[in-house]
């Protein structure tokens, strides 16, 4: 086979490969690919990875500050939003307290003028029912003391000298409550 | 044989010196025997010609380069490592990512790298002073990278597919075809297997062929009708040159973008599902 095809390549057909040649062109091209399999595509593969890398990590980076900085905007603002709100709330707050505080204070003074004003009453109507009481004595005194001297004795049953003074009392109050209803009509 | 060969008083140059139009010395026309070196030097039995040489030479050029520029990589580039990765991501974006998507082609991406500055440079060595002769124009080059291609589209196949599935992938088989099915699997087979390496080895070989036999006319006419009033078609036959070395430059480029592109495309077939 190679006589043949050496043989046919001294012929000067072109078309059949001179295996020397074709030996040779094997052998070159096996260096040429194997230098640039193995080391060098490696090698510039490598770099251009990194240029890669390089270039979207700026842009990835810069891409991140930017929404970092909208984030912090946004926080910010959700947090004036929410600082307003709760100041808003506050002063809400603060007016409903006050006006509670107000109206507590107010039904507080009308308590206490309602007990001071009751208390009045109860102290009127107490000194006064003493006073009634210290009357009908004295007036009881007085009335027997005087009906003694009329009498020029001394009554000295004191069932019946009592009995005697509430019947006038007695009169006397019925008179008094018939002036005052009258003059409260 | 080798009496015919232009090259046998002057290895980098391809024809005689002191041959003129008028001179009654003959025009040699360039042709295959201008693709045939003897050897230069022999290191242990094997015997190194001119093409084998610019092979390793280029194969160090490529390595140097690379090396300069990615060994010791910078977050920020340096010239020469932008120029390199500017050339390293064109391949594996523009053709590998484009044709196998970027999760299923990163495991791809060294070889189709490789596989284009390789051929690119070795296509490059046309224009070069003094070496000015594209190594890829020896089929040997080319085919032996077509081989590479195949070998891996095969086993990819293979391995991607299972057995049966690998040789329906193959064949295209699809059961809707119906009676012209046979046909257009044997097609399908003759293609992918036989068909495919040839062409993509030989796309690469005849365009630089092509492109390098026709510089070497050009040139070679320049030279031989520098005599009389042949001075003026040698004018025009030198303007060619310079507008073809252009031409080559582009063309140099393309073919080595076409034969990645190829590969990633065989490379997409084999690792598509079978029908």
């Amino acid at each position: 086979m190679i006589a043949f095809v050496q043989m046919a390549a001294e012929e000067e057909n072109p078309l059949v490969p001179p295996i020397p040649e074709f030996v040779i062109g094997l052998l070159a091209f096996a260096i040429v690919f194997f230098v640039l399999w193995k080391k060098l595509l490696p090698s510039i593969n490598k770099v251009l990875e990194e240029r890669r890398d390089a270039i979207e990590g700026g842009i990835e980076k810069a891409e991140a500050a930017q929404q970092e900085a909208a984030d912090v905007l946004q926080q910010y603002k959700d947090q004036l939003a929410e600082a307003r709100h709760e100041a808003a709330r506050l002063r809400s707050e603060a007016q409903e307290q006050g006006a509670t505080l107000i109206a507590e204070m107010r039904a507080e003074g009308q308590r206490q003028r309602e007990e001071i004003i009751a208390a009045g009453h109860a102290q009127v109507e107490a000194d006064r029912k003493q006073a009634a009481q210290t009357l009908r004595q004295d007036v009881g005194k007085l009335a027997t003391d005087l009906a003694g001297k009329l009498v020029g004795e001394s009554l000295d049953d004191h069932a019946r000298q009592s009995r005697v003074i509430d019947r006038f009392l007695d009169g006397l109050e019925d008179a008094a409550e018939a002036d005052a209803s009258g003059a409260a009509r | 044989m080798q009496k015919e060969l232009a090259v046998s008083a002057d290895q980098m140059l391809a024809f005689e010196t002191d041959c003129h139009i008028f001179s009654g010395c003959g025009f040699e026309a360039p042709g295959v025997h201008s693709f045939i070196f003897k050897p230069l030097f022999t290191v242990g039995g094997i015997e190194f010609n001119k093409t084998m040489l610019l092979a390793l030479v280029g194969t160090v050029a490529i390595v140097w380069f690379f090396w300069a520029a990615f060994a010791r990589p910078k977050l920020v580039p340096g010239k020469l490592q932008m120029v390199g990765e500017a050339g390293y991501d064109f391949i594996r974006r523009g053709v590998v990512y484009e044709g196998l998507g970027k999760k299923e082609g990163e495991k791809y991406v060294p070889l189709i790298v490789s596989l284009f500055f390789f051929v690119w440079i070795m296509n490059m060595w046309a224009v070069i002073p003094l070496a000015q002769f594209p190594v890829t124009s020896v089929i040997s080059y080319p085919a032996a990278l077509a081989l590479i291609v195949y070998v891996l589209y095969i086993s990819l196949t293979f391995k991607r597919n299972g057995f049966v599935g690998g040789w329906k992938n193959l064949s295209g088989y699809d059961k809707s075809l119906g009676p012209v099915l046979p046909l257009i699997m044997f097609l399908e087979l003759f293609q992918n297997l036989l068909v495919r390496p040839f062409t993509h080895a030989v796309r690469l070989f005849a365009n630089m062929f092509a492109g390098h036999t026709l510089l070497l006319l050009f040139t070679l006419a320049t030279w031989y009708l520098l005599n009389g009033f042949g001075i003026l078609y040698s004018g025009v036959s030198f303007i060619m040159t310079v507008l073809m070395v252009a031409f080559e430059l582009f063309i140099q480029a393309v073919q080595a973008y076409v034969f990645v592109l190829l590969a990633t495309n065989y490379i997409q077939g084999a690792l598509s599902e079978s029908h």
